[in-house]
């Protein structure tokens, strides 16, 4: 059993697996502790003839010791956890200068819209591709999440990335990669029958590997379907 | 609240002129009710089971040609492989059966029925015949939900959790009527449970023997009582929710569409009665364990008050932590800061009485019966489901863990660990109370530990599964490079699986054998404390000839000064020892 | 033991009620073991199809992310929208939409009509078939291809087909011109289907040739479909023992 989490590259994974690893630490304690003494008392305490059980009703300083550490230590974790996820996945939380790309999940394909030379997304030199994603490294990403039909839901986990594309809702989730590489986009939401398969290519580029990429796709016609 | 005498009204003779479908099918007779709710559910656990083995032969032999798949058309299994729509088809089948069918019906449906009269001291249910319509919803709602797998389409297909715009739209699940006969189903099902709790929260109030007061009551009551206000205010959610699908799939309306609503809006109305439900869920099992643990320990349970304020804790708590579900769904991130602290919080109470259950065996004087066996099992398994929770509460790290097996393999803990152990041992031990008869201790030995070693073996490598990014529902993982790693591990879940299956078979046996062969049971094989202990296994009709009077607190075991090592609730301490000896003895 | 019995004999009931649906469960069809309808006469409709002006490009598709498939188009894959050689129009749907008798019923042919997915794409891309004749999809590729019928007058289905080889069977109740089938899994994936209560429909050859045979004599709404450009019809009066001919001719739109 591997409690170590695969290697991310993204730059808020860190604190992400920064929360995980404590938790493990915690609640791994926690565990350890409260299964011994499972274990102990149903070894030291099992019957024998001639003993007699305690008879004992509560202890309430023990009530108070494990009612207000456990509450102490979950309230900790959630508001070392609040920060991070307000740095993610909150209102301000997009950085200044994020890339806009646009994402529009259907059944059961991510078509993925670049903004073109002007940078922006809806206008005239926008360009489509089917099932690959890609972006800059060190560049913030953000990406204007759709659905066409059911929920599904944009997950990278290289990234740490997930969140859920609902139809009618235009959701914005950003990410910045910072290592160049191949990675994988899976939907994370049942969407039908092909939701195992709902995969896209996710490519990290150099910085001018990406505008040669860019200058590539403009100049050919990118769309595969009408 | 003062608690009622309540005389015998009718006579007991009387049921031998009642005919043998008025006795047996149509019986208001609490105990036939809790019987005839076993067997169902029974059943249903047995069809979610085979529906599990068929998803853990599709994760753990992808592609090869099923065994015996012959049976099933073309339009589940093509060629021995199972289709990916007859695969989502089985993920939301077992798990409706299992929640709706096997667990809950189990836990409320079962020990509701069968303990609550009994250990509060009354000669049935407030309202008997009521509590006949209860079960008698549950049957046709059974058969409407297996009928989804007889209708063009196939059964409904979008998960358990049944998110539109999936769930209602054909164009896009390819299921047509099994959608609709989901929600039909479970609007008849949540019918037969707002009865139930009526009746119970009904008899809990009023019909208390003399002498039990609120704080005399078993955990397990307490437990019961406490879930059937979570069912009767959670239910009828359900219910307009999926009255709501039933109508955006039927007749145009719009509830959940994209255009005009909001597909999250029915996760919000699902969510906040899914997350009390789960507590429907788990409170029952966590009564009962404290019956048996206490029982097994020959001790008083540890904290007596804090674990009834825990329980109220977790009930009262569970309103407002439904938004966990939802984090990355897309509503308003602000909310998750909320909910992570509610649910964080809510781990307290837990926690609380998982401390006082060990507390219970601290200086007890063990008996390692089957019941004792599966209520320690539930103490450790629960642990392990309630602390992964803490995991998925934390709403950065929820960011990778949503809907990957991290979330099964909670899941798995708490039910399958927690419930379903429970669930073993409770029928284990009210098994002799039912029928009059012990069921055969050392099978009962070779079930529990085949059970433990085959379920942890199947559920703890889901948290690898999940931690890895393995998502959930997936037909068949090896189209992605990152899941490459992964399919060892599923095959070896698989084949666990398989062997924790086939081990049900001797639970299955020993119960009917035992029905039939087993040692006949005087009316306290156990030498418990609680009021069912004082009449015969099985009770007559109406349970005592005259109701108790209850003197003492639960779980008086070895009390100083008595040669026994139990004090039933009803004899105060002087009365045995001044040489009464003790009933049911 | 009386609740298994009970259960038994619901779940009969319910798997006999499941069944009434024209689309088969089972694979082995619904079509009746009866010989195709009979002509009601020996006249036939033929013609050309021609195409006129510039030929719109058929768009590439990037099918890297399916292998298997990629490698069946050597050369890299175009959408076959529009066929045009020597100024002749494929792919163009003709049916007769008017004029036959009242009262002519006709029975669907036992034999299925064929359509194949190769390299992701249906072939043939256009065809037509009776109400009630068995639909035969069969998987040519080692991957995952999801049939996805979305009629309007007709219920849809949407299936799957996880391996090469695999059939599945269906058919349609009500006429309809024309149903679009699609593939989720590979969204450039398009064929259709034209459903008529009668056989007389036909789909033009690469040639921009077509012939619809056993018609009685009489005079006829002819109408020619086609994915892009859209209906044409025209009037054609046929003696009966004889051939009428009915050319269409399709172009860009201005």
């Amino acid at each position: 059993m591997d409690w170590i989490l695969p290697h991310a590259v993204s730059s808020y994974a860190g604190d992400i697996d920064a929360i995980y690893y404590l938790i493990l630490v915690i609640t791994g304690i926690a565990f350890v502790v409260t299964e011994a003494a499972l274990v102990w008392f149903l070894i030291k305490y099992r019957g024998r003839p001639g003993r007699q059980a305690s008879y004992i009703h509560g202890n309430t300083k023990a009530e108070i010791v494990w009612t207000a550490v456990p509450a102490v230590t979950v309230v900790v974790i959630g508001l070392l956890s609040g920060s991070v996820w307000n740095s993610i996945k909150g209102r301000d939380s997009v950085p200044a200068g994020a890339i806009p790309i646009g994402v529009h999940a259907k059944q059961f394909e991510w078509n993925v819209t670049y903004p073109g030379a002007d940078g922006q997304l809806g206008t005239g030199d926008d360009f489509t591709v089917r099932n690959q994603l890609h972006v800059p490294v060190d560049t913030p990403v953000v990406v204007h999440l759709s659905s066409e039909d059911v929920i599904h839901s944009f997950f990278i986990p290289a990234f740490r990335v997930k969140q859920d594309a609902v139809p009618g809702m235009h959701i914005r989730v950003w990410f910045k990669a910072m290592e160049t590489g191949e990675y994988e986009l899976a939907c994370a939401e049942l969407c039908g029958l092909g939701h195992y398969r709902m995969r896209a290519a996710v490519t990290v580029h150099t910085a001018d590997d990406y505008q040669r990429w860019l200058s590539e796709q403009s100049q050919t016609v990118a769309l595969q379907e009408r | 609240m003062a608690s009622i005498a309540a005389p015998v009204e009718h006579d007991v003779g009387h049921s031998h002129e009642l005919s043998f479908v008025r006795k047996y099918i149509f019986s208001t007779d609490h105990k036939i009710i809790g019987i005839q709710f076993l067997l169902m559910s029974l059943l249903f656990l047995l069809i979610g089971g085979i529906l599990a083995m068929l998803i853990r032969w599709q994760q753990g032999f992808p592609g090869q040609v099923l065994p015996g798949g012959g049976v099933f058309p073309e339009t589940m299994v093509s060629d021995g492989i199972i289709l990916p729509e007859f695969y989502n088809s089985l993920v939301t089948m077992h798990g409706t059966f299992m929640v709706f069918f096997a667990i809950m019906p189990l836990l409320v449906g079962v020990f509701g029925n069968y303990l609550i009269p009994l250990k509060i001291g009354a000669p049935d249910m407030a309202f008997p015949r009521l509590n006949m319509a209860s079960f008698w919803l549950a049957v046709p709602a059974g058969f409407l939900m297996i009928a989804g797998f007889f209708v063009i389409g196939g059964s409904a297909a979008a998960g358990w959790t049944s998110y539109p715009p999936l769930a209602e739209t054909s164009e896009y699940s390819g299921v047509y009527l099994g959608q609709q006969l989901w929600c039909v189903s479970l609007i008849v099902l949540g019918l037969s449970s707002i009865l139930g709790a009526t009746n119970y929260i009904t008899t809990v109030i009023n019909m208390r023997a003399e002498g039990m007061t609120w704080f005399r009551l078993p955990l397990s009551i307490w437990a019961l009582f406490i879930t059937s206000i979570l069912v009767l205010l959670a239910i009828p959610i359900l219910s307009g929710a999926v009255i709501m699908l039933l109508f955006d799939q039927t007749i145009g309306t719009h509830f959940f569409k994209s255009a005009t609503g909001l597909p999250i809006l029915w996760q919000h109305l699902f969510w906040f009665f899914g997350h009390p439900e789960v507590y429907i869920l788990i409170l029952p099992a966590m009564g009962v364990v404290s019956d048996i643990i206490a029982n097994g320990s020959r001790k008083p349970i540890f904290g007596y008050h804090s674990m009834v304020y825990a329980i109220i804790g977790i009930a009262f708590l569970g309103w407002v932590v439904w938004g966990h579900h939802m984090f990355q769904s897309g509503m308003n991130p602000t909310l998750g800061m909320s909910f992570m602290i509610s649910t964080m919080v809510i781990a307290v109470p837990s926690a609380i009485k998982t401390f006082n259950w060990l507390g219970t065996l601290w200086r007890g004087n063990i008996r390692f019966h089957v019941p004792m066996m599966h209520a320690c099992a539930f103490v450790s398994m629960f642990v392990i489901g309630g602390l992964s929770g803490v995991y998925m509460a934390s709403t950065p790290v929820d960011i990778y863990i949503h809907d990957t097996y991290f979330i099964v393999a909670h899941i798995h803990y708490v039910l399958f660990g927690g419930s379903l152990f429970a669930i073993f041992g409770a029928i284990t031990f009210w098994y002799p109370k039912m029928f009059g008869r012990m069921m055969n201790p050392f099978w009962g030995k070779i079930h529990f530990w085949l059970t433990f070693i085959a379920y942890n073996a199947t559920f703890f490598p889901m948290h690898q599964l999940g931690l890895e990014g393995h998502m959930r529902r997936i037909y068949d993982a090896s189209r992605y490079d990152f899941l490459s790693g992964t399919h060892g591990l599923n095959v070896f879940i698989s084949i666990s699986a398989f062997v924790l299956f086939a081990s049900q078979l001797i639970f299955v046996l020993n119960f009917i054998l035992s029905w039939f062969r087993g040692a006949k049971a005087g009316a306290n094989p156990w030498e418990d404390t609680g009021l069912e202990w004082t009449t015969p296994s099985p009770p007559p009709h109406g349970n005592w000839p005259a109701t108790p009077t209850v003197y003492t607190p639960p779980y008086e075991f070895s009390v100083p000064g008595m040669a026994q090592d139990y004090l039933p609730q009803d004899q105060s301490k002087d009365m045995v020892t001044a040489g009464q000896p003790a009933k049911g003895g | 033991m009386k609740r298994v019995v009970s259960i038994g004999v619901v779940v009969a009931l319910a798997a006999g009620c499941g069944g009434g649906e024209k689309a088969p469960a089972g694979g082995e069809g619904g079509a009746p073991a009866a010989a195709a309808a009979a002509p009601l006469g020996n006249a036939s409709i033929s013609g050309t199809i021609a195409f006129t002006g510039a030929v719109p490009p058929n768009p590439t598709i990037d099918m890297s992310e399916e292998p298997a498939c990629a490698a069946k188009h050597a050369g890299g894959a175009t959408d076959p929208v529009v066929v045009v050689s020597d100024g002749k129009l494929a792919n163009v749907f003709v049916y007769v939409k008017s004029g036959l008798p009242a009262d002519a019923s006709f029975q669907a042919p036992a034999t299925p009509v064929e359509i194949d997915q190769q390299g992701c794409l249906y072939h043939p891309r256009v065809l037509g078939l009776m109400v009630g004749q068995d639909l035969l999809i069969k998987n040519g590729d080692p991957l995952l291809h999801n049939i996805k019928a979305v009629p309007t007058e007709n219920r849809g289905f949407n299936i799957s087909q996880p391996s090469e080889g695999m059939t599945s069977t269906r058919s349609f109740s009500t006429p309809e011109v024309m149903v679009p089938i699609e593939c989720n899994v590979h969204g450039w994936m398009h064929a259709w289907v034209g459903v008529r209560p009668d056989p007389y429909f036909a789909v033009s050859a690469e040639d921009g040739t077509f012939t619809i045979t056993g018609l009685p004599a009489g005079t006829y709404e002819v109408e020619a479909w086609h994915e892009t450009f859209g209906t044409k019809t025209m009037t054609v009066t046929v003696p009966a023992d004889g051939q009428a001919t009915a050319d269409f001719s399709f172009s860009p739109a201005a």
